[in-house]
């Protein structure tokens, strides 16, 4: 995570992300057609996602389950909700009208944290339809503009998506990047979605603008197509940049949509304001109020899974680290809280269960093949000084590779006899009466001695005995 | 209500509704929405403020679908119907401008 | 002409052949056809076919259905999989929908033959056929008179015995007006009773399918069948189909009729006096008349002329070029949907798309749409007032009789005008019929209109079977 200069001269950057998530159903947000990723073009279709003449939209229980889920995870209030009609024209919006939630939403008022309690608003999340996929052709740049035509597949259209818009409470594109981070882990945890940016079933729209503290906000700008979590930060540092460049040479910001582009860093113009239509948004006549009685959402809430901010806290608390700390932020996030959690009930060495378990277990999944009595047996060996850190690593991946075994017996086929404190305190002699010059310079103090001692003790242990121990020793003899 | 309909604000409207007025047929159409909307104007007199609007006309709620696959449409028989098709997709003009 | 209850049971048990059905009502299109126009499309091969089918099922045994046989003629806003659906717009000429409405599968379930696709004013925006992109009907009683509208075609397919039953949609009107202009009987069931699923909307909130047949007890049956619960209508009303039929004979002894002391004004003189009649008719089989007020219904014109362009501008915006339906080639996106909603659209219709369009738009919303459905919560509110003291309403269908061609073509206002007695009902969202009841001018036929409370069928289909009894 590379820090990025703050704004010059007293700016700061404000921000507020609008997040879309396609749900994880198998059919549409409002007919039985397919919700599934990379099918041939248009064999997911049926008359409502065609938006036929005569067709009619029927929610989808499922949709509103999960969109449930999302808002109580968020901390959002569930309430009575309705759906509205956006009308606009475009070819891959099949109705020419999009079904979306407008004064009514479902989920209201929620929040998010972020490391350091940082307390993240969100508006609302609320229950829309995604629009058909457009694919420009010809031209110069393949891309919409200057294109010679295009080629609609509706095998999107019509799946159920979940807006999720936070408040202007973001101050740093780190920031932003944790919110984005931390919002895909929730809907992974809930089920919600399988948030693939990179398939664009969650995408960002980042609203970005400027101000001087104690001033109102700057006007902002809207920048779409940033299809990474790497790319919310590389964005926002730019346009919160250029916004600055721009008021500090004379000039002034315009409130329109900014389009990010990956390969050259920049964002460029997409379309002002004074273009944007005019949505005519009126409540969605085929439709009828959706009001979850409270069971419903009682229900929805108490199915939920412990969430990923509970689950660190708790991994933190089990193992003596920081809940904001890379450790559990990975551990979590693989859901391999709970194996940890067993290699501990099973005498394991918390501190190095977890540790071990973030550095060499990143292909394991949620239940990892070694048996996690076995890990723990090595945690303890390592914690006894029964074989070196070195040692222990070699072991942990012999572990990893045999899918568990007697780690004693690993150790001993590795050679690595196990030598007890007495037969180092030997060795720890031997090399101070062999080094005495070293000794007396490490006694007065001067602690690079040391390292011509541990070395001598190596070189007999033939590398078997700890440093760690051996330090130990030298320590408690230079003070006795 | 809001003042008398101009033909400027015909033409704005038309272009929302993708609707290309000729001169002549905008000013037909100014006058003629024109007299509807001054006959419209009799709810004017009407005290609405506490009147809560009417958008559904039978009372239903939660009404819901399980999540359940259908099979989808023949894309041969759907595709047949389209006025441009190309490899599979709905072929469609290029977009010209910003005006998305 | 032949009853639908006849035909169902005379195919049923062996006594008719649904071939021989089928080609009578083939033998007189071809006499007639040319000069009404009752169709955009006559399934002349595909009825034979069906009507064979039936033919040899009740010959092999087979249960078959509650309209075995009835050549029955469908509107042409309703989807039939693989047959032409245009609602009589240029921008769907050609269109072959890959799927049924739900009340033709109900149709086709019931054993009926689906004779053939009729007319309609452009996107049932119209009162009289004559916004048909492909030329107005005519009355089968005066061929220089319109059939009323929108579903002037199937009213007069009806009338001139060209099918047995057929079906239209009801908007402010589409059904019962016509259904008064033909002389024969039509029915807007309660919003919600007949799934609208496959119906191409014009007006979602206001629009609802219903039968037109040259009898109540024909009417009832055919509601019956078309009716009920369709989880595929996210506004059908979650009830088994009402029994109808059952009511007929009832009569109306101690049933309080409304009569509306506040009525819009401009109804002909002839039309009034045929009313006076049905509600002499009523009392004297024991009915009691009661004078009701009904205030906000003068604004019913402006309520509904507000709500149903607005929706219909929303609902009209899927006709681009893109997916199915007619295109105009232009070099840009933009330039084509212009290009093709312009030339595919016809002017009844641009004109409502415009007035919807505008009354949604941003600084207008308010001031009309908003105001609008307001109002039309104050016009159910006088209902359900009025109900409170009596069981039905009785009033005129349409103000006139049928009116000449090109009378009220160059007025859009005096046309809409037409359907003031109709829109109340749609507004409301309640059933209501129109029963013929004598004639009036020049001979021509006229309806009185039987109005009743959310899911009053019964009550509706008692008073109306009475009515006929009586004229």
């Amino acid at each position: 995570m590379s820090d990025v200069a703050a704004l010059p001269n007293g700016w700061q950057l404000i921000v507020g992300l609008e997040v879309h998530v396609e749900l994880a159903t198998k059919t549409k947000m409002f007919s039985a057609s397919a919700n599934r990723f990379g099918d041939e073009p248009n064999t997911n279709i049926d008359p409502v996602t065609l938006g036929l003449p005569g067709a009619l939209p029927v929610l989808n229980q499922h949709a509103i389950e999960l969109a449930m889920r999302i808002g109580l995870a968020l901390n959002c209030k569930v309430q009575p909700c309705t759906f509205h009609r956006k009308n606009y024209f475009y070819p891959d919006l099949p109705k020419a009208y999009q079904i979306t939630q407008y004064d009514n939403p479902l989920n209201v008022d929620g929040h998010l944290m972020l490391p350091g309690e940082v307390r993240i608003g969100i508006e609302r999340a609320h229950l829309e339809e995604d629009t058909g996929k457009s694919t420009h052709f010809g031209g110069s740049s393949g891309r919409i503009h200057g294109s010679d035509y295009s080629l609609i597949d509706f095998n999107r259209a019509g799946v159920p998506l979940v807006e999720i818009v936070s408040r202007p409470d973001i101050r740093t594109s780190e920031q932003a990047r944790q919110y984005v981070a931390e919002l895909r882990s929730i809907l992974l945890a809930v089920g919600a979605s399988d948030a693939k940016m990179e398939e664009g079933s969650m995408r960002c729209d980042v609203n970005v603008s400027v101000h001087k503290p104690g001033t109102p906000f700057g006007t902002r700008c809207e920048i779409k197509n940033v299809n990474s979590i790497r790319s919310v930060g590389r964005a926002i540092d730019y346009e919160s940049r250029r916004q600055v460049d721009l008021i500090e040479s004379g000039g002034t910001i315009r409130q329109e949509t900014r389009h990010w582009d990956d390969s050259t860093g920049r964002t460029e113009t997409l379309r002002t304001k004074e273009d944007a239509d005019d949505y005519r948004y009126f409540l969605e006549p085929d439709l009828v109020p959706l009001i979850p009685d409270p069971e419903w959402i009682e229900a929805v809430r108490a199915a939920l899974p412990i969430l990923p901010a509970a689950r660190r806290l708790a991994l933190a608390e089990l193992c003596g680290v920081d809940k904001d700390g890379e450790s559990a932020l990975v551990v979590v996030e693989r859901g391999q809280d709970d194996y940890v959690g067993a290699v501990i009930s099973a005498g394991g060495d918390p501190r190095r269960a977890v540790i071990y378990v973030q550095q060499a277990f990143a292909e394991q999944g949620a239940t990892p093949k070694v048996p996690a009595k076995d890990l723990a047996a090595l945690t303890i060996l390592e914690r006894d000084a029964k074989v070196t850190s070195t040692q222990a690593k070699t072991l942990l991946t012999d572990l990893i590779e045999a899918g568990g075994g007697d780690v004693l017996a690993m150790a001993a086929k590795r050679g690595f006899e196990t030598l007890d404190t007495s037969a180092v305190e030997e060795m720890v002699d031997a090399a101070i009466a062999a080094e005495p010059g070293a000794w007396q310079k490490y006694c007065n103090g001067e602690d690079k001695a040391l390292g011509a001692l541990v070395g001598a003790v190596m070189k007999s242990s033939k590398g078997k005995a700890d440093g760690k121990v051996i330090t130990a020793l030298l320590q408690s003899k230079k003070n006795s | 209500m809001a003042e008398k309909i101009s033909q400027e604000t015909v033409v704005k409207v038309s272009r929302l509704a993708r609707l290309s007025l000729t001169s002549d047929e905008a000013e037909k159409m100014t006058s003629q929405l024109a007299g509807m909307l001054e006959h419209f104007r009799d709810i004017d007199a009407l005290d609405l403020a506490d009147v809560e609007p009417m958008t559904q006309p039978y009372p239903l709620k939660n009404v819901l679908r399980k999540d359940v696959e259908a099979p989808s449409l023949d894309r041969q028989e759907v595709l047949g119907q389209a006025p441009a098709t190309e490899s599979g997709r709905f072929r469609v003009p290029p977009t010209i401008g910003f005006d998305v | 002409m032949q009853k639908l209850v006849e035909i169902a049971s005379g195919v049923s048990n062996g006594s008719l052949s649904a071939s021989a059905v089928v080609e009578q009502h083939l033998a007189r299109i071809d006499v007639r056809e040319s000069e009404i126009h009752a169709f955009n499309l006559v399934t002349a091969d595909q009825a034979r076919l069906d009507a064979a089918k039936v033919d040899a099922d009740v010959k092999s045994g087979k249960k078959v259905g509650a309209l075995a046989g009835v050549p029955i003629a469908v509107k042409d806003n309703m989807c039939t999989r693989g047959v032409e659906t245009t609602c009589s717009s240029k921008i769907l000429q050609g269109w072959k929908p890959p799927y049924d409405a739900t009340v033709v599968t109900k149709l086709r379930a019931a054993g009926a033959i689906i004779i053939g696709k009729t007319n309609l004013d452009e996107f049932a925006m119209g009162s009289s056929t004559e916004n048909s992109a492909f030329g107005p009907t005519k009355n089968p009683h005066d061929i220089s008179r319109v059939p009323g509208g929108s579903s002037g075609g199937s009213a007069a397919a009806v009338a001139a015995g060209f099918a047995a039953a057929s079906l239209g949609s009801d908007t402010g009107g589409s059904i019962r007006q016509p259904a008064a202009l033909c002389g024969v009987v039509g029915v807007k069931p309660t919003y919600g009773v007949v799934s609208r699923y496959g119906l191409v909307a014009f007006a979602s909130s206001l629009d609802q399918i219903g039968p037109f047949t040259c009898d109540v007890r024909d009417a009832a049956t055919l509601l019956e069948v078309i009716s009920g619960h369709d989880p595929l209508d996210s506004t059908s009303i979650p009830q088994p189909a009402p029994s109808l039929v059952s009511v007929l004979e009832h009569g109306v002894a101690g049933m309080r009729i409304g009569r509306v002391t506040d009525l819009p004004e401009g109804c002909e003189a002839d039309v009034l006096e045929r009313l006076e009649s049905a509600f002499d008719a009523l009392r004297s089989a024991g009915a009691t008349i009661v004078d009701i007020k009904l205030p906000s219904i003068q604004y019913c014109l402006t309520a509904y002329y507000l709500i149903a362009p607005a929706e219909a501008s929303s609902n009209l915006a899927r006709y681009d070029g893109v997916r199915y339906g007619n295109r105009v080639d232009a070099a840009d996106l933009n330039s084509m949907y212009a290009a093709t909603r312009e030339a595919g659209f016809g002017e009844e219709v641009k004109r409502r798309i415009m007035l919807g369009t505008y009354a949604l738009s941003a600084g207008y919303y308010d001031a009309y749409y908003g105001k609008a459905l307001k109002v039309r919560r104050l016009i159910s509110d006088d209902f359900a007032r009025a109900y409170q003291s009596v069981d039905t309403i009785l009033t005129p269908t349409s103000p006139s009789v049928a009116f000449e061609f090109g009378s009220k073509t160059d007025n859009p206002l005096a046309m809409y005008l037409c359907d003031v007695f109709t829109i109340p009902t749609n507004l409301a969202g309640h059933p209501a019929m129109s029963v013929p009841f004598g004639t009036g001018a020049h001979s021509m036929p006229v309806g009185v209109q039987v109005l009743a409370p959310t899911l009053g069928e019964q009550a509706m289909f008692k008073v109306a079977a009475e009515l006929e009894r009586a004229s």
